[in-house]
């Protein structure tokens, strides 16, 4: 199976790649990213906030089936530049693995491909290991949904 | 018998596993990692004991409590996080990209 989604993660770094072609124009892709309502259905997290612009910020929260929040996430925009790039800090509240610096190039490879490259700079190896795996545990849910926990564990062994 | 801990041991026990990406999330006491299981509190104790010898997870004493943490050096020994987690933005990519193909500008 094709893996449209590609990671590289060198080891010893603080840095991650993620690269992604996409069967949409240029535009669509970007505005994905402009328009709250739309994080909110990709991203599966409410946005409490997103300020697209320099000097903009936002914030994410998600709850569990009871009303409880168990992830609340925010950063800084720092740049801005729609069909272009985004550069923004993200933090995920709650863990003491520092703040991350996101860089977002986004880019045009046809009338109706285009691609993103995202570089994820952490503050140190260990804080980098550990936001990945805390990052797909918070993906899955803490709630403890076993069976979609099962699944992503049985790609641990 | 003294059954050597090896980190595979470990993960072959799913209430294992679940603790683990549990402690991933932050690090707690073991009453707070109990609570969120159906499982009897010594078997939860029974767990955290096994995943501490074999060192994926660590234990810091914090007043009167033990706080454990997850050792992700350790973890990483056994387990690379890298493929859940591609596979995570390549499932949030496939929505946004299945999202926006049904895109329809909203009338201003």
């Amino acid at each position: 199976m094709e893996r449209k989604t590609k990671v590289h993660a060198e080891e010893g770094k603080q840095e991650i790649f993620i690269t992604r072609e996409f069967d949409l124009p240029l535009e669509l892709l970007f505005k994905a990213y402009e328009e709250a309502d739309i994080v909110e259905q990709w991203m599966g997290t409410k946005v409490v906030k997103l300020e697209n612009k320099q000097h903009g910020g936002f914030e994410f929260e998600t709850s569990d089936n009871k009303g409880n929040v168990v992830f609340r996430a925010n950063g800084t925009i720092h740049q801005f530049v729609p069909n272009e790039n985004i550069i923004r800090t993200f933090e995920i509240m709650g863990t003491p693995h520092g703040i991350q610096l996101e860089y977002l190039h986004f880019e045009s490879i046809s009338p109706e491909k285009s691609k993103l490259n995202m570089q994820i700079i952490y503050r140190s190896v260990k804080d980098r290991d550990a936001l990945i795996s805390i990052g797909v545990g918070m993906a899955i849910g803490i709630d403890m949904a076993h069976n979609r926990l099962e699944k992503v564990l049985s790609n641990l062994q | 018998m003294n059954l050597r801990r090896d980190v595979f041991q470990a993960i072959a026990d799913p209430t294992r596993r679940a603790i683990l990406l549990l402690v991933a999330s932050q690090a707690m006491s073991a009453g707070a990692i109990a609570a969120n299981f159906d499982t009897a509190r010594p078997t939860v104790s029974k767990h955290l004991q096994i995943l501490t010898e074999c060192e994926l997870l660590e234990q810091v004493q914090q007043g009167r409590e033990v706080i454990y943490h997850l050792n992700p050096l350790k973890m990483k020994e056994i387990a690379d996080f890298i493929e859940p987690f591609r596979q995570m933005w390549d499932d949030r990519f496939n929505k946004l990209e299945a999202i926006m193909k049904n895109y329809t500008p909203k009338k201003k």
